[in-house]
């Protein structure tokens, strides 16, 4: 099992000299699907023989060599609960990336199906990496191909969109770098045994490494920008809708499905278990960006002309609420935020296919240029229908599972120990549904005005082919969500504990330190030096 | 006297200056013979066989004390060579692409790399000040290879007369020191350091000849003329080997001669002149349409990245210098060997940025591989430009320098624009007029290949050749500032 991961990680790699060799461009499209059909079946194993009831504990896993005797940066990589699901959308998503560009990418198509595959790795490399080194090396490297995917088959403002995209979340990356660097060599210095530097995940989350609360302070910040860059929070989300609009349909799915995920499990997987304090002093503050992106993203995807950058926004709002989720901190907010994850990468991923199919066929994505096209095109519209109602969080489909969830959470957390957090945020879910359906009103429903689109012709097998397996999902969370959720329950339930463990710890240390004016005053230090004299 | 010793300690070095004889004698025998390239070639790869031979070794003297070798020497010894080998495998189709091919380049190339070996194993000033000379002398009539065009003049003329100033400096400040210790042997000097004013100004002088060597700021101005008017093979050369050699000695004399103490911080000046290298070489390559300036700008802010390790002054901090020239060498001759390459395409002035445009795909292995190479340079992982800026940073964070490695990545941040930008050019813009590209020789193509491969082997595999990475200054015997800073 240990090297059937690495296959599955690696496997997209091997597509790529086949695809140059070959001159055919037909053989290039086969072989592109095949590598990630198989890519997406040899990763099933992976799924049913994960050992649930340890969703705690690393799975299958790969540990290389120390890259030299006393500096712990080793190839390391295994599932756990966190991981597994976004490692099996990864490679779900594989196959139906392809497809859906099957006709409509007519240039470089040898370039093109490389970069799709490489950014598969890549992807697939972050997810299953336990050792953060590692983990930034898939990060940043998954930049590269979508740089080139927005660039070169990209639309109009192609250039500007991607350098925009990749500057910033590079900044982003690189202040993380720094901080990653400092944490390697103060972990290193805490494991001693003649190590000087680790990165091992199971190291710096475990409860025998903590971090003083000043250091706390700047790592969390550090590595908290970098993330929420990729989410993108409010106010980092301005590289998003760009991105996005000029990204080939391929690249926006890939983007929204996968490459944002990255933020918000960077969140939970770094941030909680190795800097638990600040994690939690911060949580208000990051529910409130949180909330604000929830309605801010609904409320500028609401005056959206374009259909493809409203779904854009859309996502702003929606990875909102992963993040409110992430930091409300108890197991029914955090399980929230890890199927919302999902559920934003199938639903918006849908969306996004959708908008790339009527592009393919109008060139056009204006809202003003369709209208009353539902009769025109049936098999089309209730697609679309699905997935608008799944995005919204109608329940019986997907989004209505996370969503609930995460209300739930924040709304009980002691954390934000404020109510006001779920309460807008719900306003949020209201929104949602008057800016999708208002817009689903207006390019399905009507009359039918332009003399264009009653030529439209419906989907195509290929297209209806690659969209089932979405609804299908969507459906499926959305009745029978525990069959997903039970992968990261009891990782979530003992991640949750040991981090409030460790950061009781940390505080129960601090008091006994002579530290700065405001880390006192942001801990309340002697606070819960009064808190622990009462419960003793 | 163990000349037999002596000879195998500086063996690379006797290698070069031989071969550079024999290629003079073949070449007043029969003017631009076939022969030069071979016997050039083989000089270097024997040449650099022994240097990757004595990898791992303890720094020892040779030749009474005036040199020393193995340890770090060793190391650089190796990058001295592998950039020197590629080169001339790139200027060989290049100079004769663009009608300036001379048998007496090679002579002049084996020379100058025989001074860089000079001047990274120098032990002693006199030696420095020789093995620098004979490799500025080398370097001043390569700049001034294309006589017939105004750059070409130029760049000679400015290499010169500004490089003459530095070694004025330079001089002076042995001078200095001579008078203030009474020797010019670089451990010795270390031994009688003292912070009286005469020393403290022979060591402020000293370290201005060698910043403006590497080009650090303020001391750069020279380097963007000098690039662009030097045929753009032997920019490569000029950029990466001799900057090596040029860094190998800074650290011999900062580590063994300049010891960290109170009235003597160094440190402190080289990090600030570290961030303000960093800060504008980057800042005035976002503006630069010409891309051999672009490139010129670009290797003024990889001297600040490399600096930001040398500021240090740890052991830690030196290892990572040594890596990162490593690592820029593969990387930089590539990058000028594929401009090189679209520089002899008729047509347009291909230096310009704009004219790349959609030229990516038409001879996709000089795209991808240029694309390799500046995605190094600015430091994505997985490649070794990345592994280089790491390693820097990381010495500079366990230096306590964090805010030096912030100002660092920021500084890089910068720099990905326009390492993008010609990406962008090359693959995202539709050309302006048909172009068609020649088709590079197989030789040359294998080059590039050769080193976009390197430069994503030793991204993924970041440990040196034949020797783990903290092993090279096992033997450097000299000072760690941090240590010495101790109390």
């Amino acid at each position: 099992m240990e090297t059937l991961l690495n296959i599955v990680i690696y496997l997209p790699l091997v597509g790529i000299p086949l695809i140059i060799l070959s001159k055919n461009e037909t053989t290039q499209k086969w072989i592109a699907l095949l590598v990630t059909t198989i890519t997406f079946v040899a990763s099933l194993p992976l799924m049913f023989g994960f050992d649930v009831a340890n969703s705690g504990t690393a799975q299958f896993v790969t540990e290389g060599g120390r890259l030299i005797e006393n500096l712990d940066i080793k190839y390391l990589v295994g599932l756990d609960g966190l991981s597994l699901l976004l490692f099996m959308l990864t490679t779900f998503m594989g196959p139906l990336v392809i497809l859906s560009s099957w006709n409509s990418v007519t240039k470089h198509l040898t370039g093109y199906w490389s970069m799709l595959l490489l950014l598969q790795t890549a992807s697939l490399g972050v997810f299953s990496s336990l050792d953060l080194m590692v983990f930034y090396v898939f990060f940043e490297l998954s930049l590269i191909p979508m740089y080139f995917l927005i660039g070169i088959w990209g639309g109009a403002g192609r250039i500007q969109a991607t350098i925009k995209f990749f500057i910033y979340t590079l900044v982003g990356s690189l202040i993380m770098l720094v901080g990653l660097i400092y944490l390697g060599y103060d972990a290193g210095a805490a494991m001693g045994a003649g190590t000087s530097f680790t990165t091992d995940w199971r190291f710096l989350s475990s409860d025998v490494y903590t971090i003083g609360l000043v250091e706390q302070t700047y790592l969390f910040l550090a590595f908290a920008l970098a993330f929420c860059i990729k989410v993108p929070l409010f106010p980092f989300h301005t590289w998003l809708p760009y991105a996005h609009t000029e990204a080939p349909t391929a690249g926006s799915v890939v983007l929204a499905a996968i490459m944002l995920k990255m933020g918000t499990y960077g969140l939970i997987r770094v941030c909680l278990p190795i800097f638990p304090n600040a994690f939690m002093e911060f949580a208000p503050w990051m529910a409130a960006l949180a909330v604000i992106g929830i309605i801010y993203g609904a409320l500028v995807a609401m005056v959206q002309k374009d259909v493809k950058k409203l779904v854009a926004y859309s996502s702003v709002s929606h990875l909102g609420f992963v993040v409110l989720g992430i930091f409300a901190l108890n197991t029914v907010a955090v399980q929230g935020a890890i199927i919302q994850m999902i559920n934003h990468g199938l639903s918006t991923g849908a969306l996004f296919l959708i908008v790339g199919m009527i592009y393919d066929r109008r060139h056009t994505r204006m809202i003003k240029d369709f209208g009353g096209i539902a009769k025109q095109i049936p098999v089309f519209t209730v697609m679309f229908m699905i997935a608008t109602f799944a995005s919204i969080g109608l329940p019986g489909l997907n989004g209505f599972v996370g969503e609930f969830l995460i209300l739930n959470g924040s709304f009980f957390s002691e954390l934000y120990n404020n109510k006001i957090f779920a309460i807008l945020a719900a306003s949020g879910v209201i929104l949602a549904a008057v800016y999708m359906l208002w817009m689903f009103q207006r390019v399905m429903f009507g009359p039918l005005t332009n003399e264009e689109n009653k030529k439209l012709v419906d989907l195509n097998g290929r297209e209806i082919g690659l969209l089932i397996p979405l609804v299908v999902f969507m459906f499926w969370i959305g009745i029978r969500p525990v069959d997903f959720t039970k992968y990261s329950e009891v990782q979530v339930t003992e991640l949750i504990e040991a981090s409030e463990e460790k950061s009781m710890a940390v505080l129960e240390q601090a008091r006994n330190e002579d530290l700065p004016n405001w880390t006192t005053k942001l801990y309340d230090v002697d606070e819960s030096e009064s808190q622990l004299a009462s419960t003793k | 006297m163990d000349y037999l010793g002596d000879i195998q300690a500086f063996l690379p070095g006797v290698i070069t200056a031989v071969a550079g004889l024999v290629v003079i004698v073949i070449e007043s025998l029969k003017k631009e013979s076939p022969l030069n390239f071979y016997v050039t070639i083989v000089s270097l790869a024997a040449a650099l066989i022994v240097s990757v031979y004595s990898l791992g070794g303890e720094l020892e003297t040779a030749f009474s004390g005036m040199l020393v070798h193995g340890g770090p020497v060793a190391f650089g010894n190796m990058v001295i060579l592998a950039g020197a080998l590629f080169c001339v495998f790139i200027s060989e189709d290049y100079l004769k692409g663009i009608g300036h091919y001379y048998g007496e380049i090679y002579a002049l190339l084996l020379f100058a790399t025989s001074g860089m070996l000079a001047l990274a194993g120098s032990n002693n000033l006199i030696t420095l000040f020789v093995g620098l000379e004979t490799m500025s002398i080398c370097l001043y009539v390569m700049a001034g290879l294309i006589k017939d065009e105004k750059a070409g003049a130029e760049s000679a003329l400015k290499y010169f007369l500004l490089g003459a100033f530095s070694t004025g400096f330079l001089l002076y400040g042995m001078a200095l020191i001579y008078g203030a210790t009474g020797t010019t042997s670089i451990p010795e000097i270390g031994a009688a350091a003292s912070t009286g004013l005469l020393f403290l100004a022979g060591a402020a002088l000293l370290m201005v000849g060698f910043l403006f060597k590497v080009s650090a700021v303020p001391f750069h101005m020279w380097t963007p003329d000098v690039y662009q008017g030097t045929p753009t093979s032997l920019t490569a050369y000029m950029a990466t080997a001799s900057k090596a050699g040029t860094f190998v000695a800074f650290i011999l004399v900062l580590s063994r001669a300049l010891p960290v103490m109170e009235g003597l911080n160094w440190q402190l000046v080289l990090s600030v002149i570290a961030v303000l290298t960093m800060v504008f070489g980057n800042i005035i390559a976002l503006v630069q349409d010409n891309v051999k300036r672009m490139l010129a700008y670009s290797s003024v802010a990889h001297a600040g990245y490399a600096l930001v390790g040398l500021s240090t002054g740890t052991f830690e901090g030196y290892n990572a210098v040594l890596y990162y020239l490593f690592a820029y060498t593969i990387m930089n001759i590539g990058a000028f060997g594929v401009i090189a390459y679209y520089e002899r395409n008729k047509g347009l002035d291909f230096n310009q940025v704009q004219n790349l445009a959609g030229l990516g795909f038409k001879e996709p292995l000089m795209g991808v591989s240029l694309s390799v190479f500046l995605f190094s340079l600015a430091g994505i992982p997985p490649l070794v430009g990345f592994v280089g800026k790491y390693y820097v940073f990381a010495a500079a964070i366990n230096a306590e320098l964090v805010w030096l490695a912030v100002v660092g990545v920021l500084a890089s941040a910068a720099s990905v624009y326009y390492y993008l930008r010609v990406m962008v050019y090359l693959y995202f813009r539709e050309e302006h007029q048909p172009i068609t590209l020649f088709s590079p020789t197989l030789m040359y193509k294998g080059t590039i290949v050769v080193l976009a491969l390197l430069t994503l082997y030793y991204g993924i595999e970041p440990v040196l050749p034949s020797t783990g990475l903290m092993e090279i200054l096992s033997g450097f015997g000299g000072y760690d500032a941090a240590a010495s800073l101790a109390p």
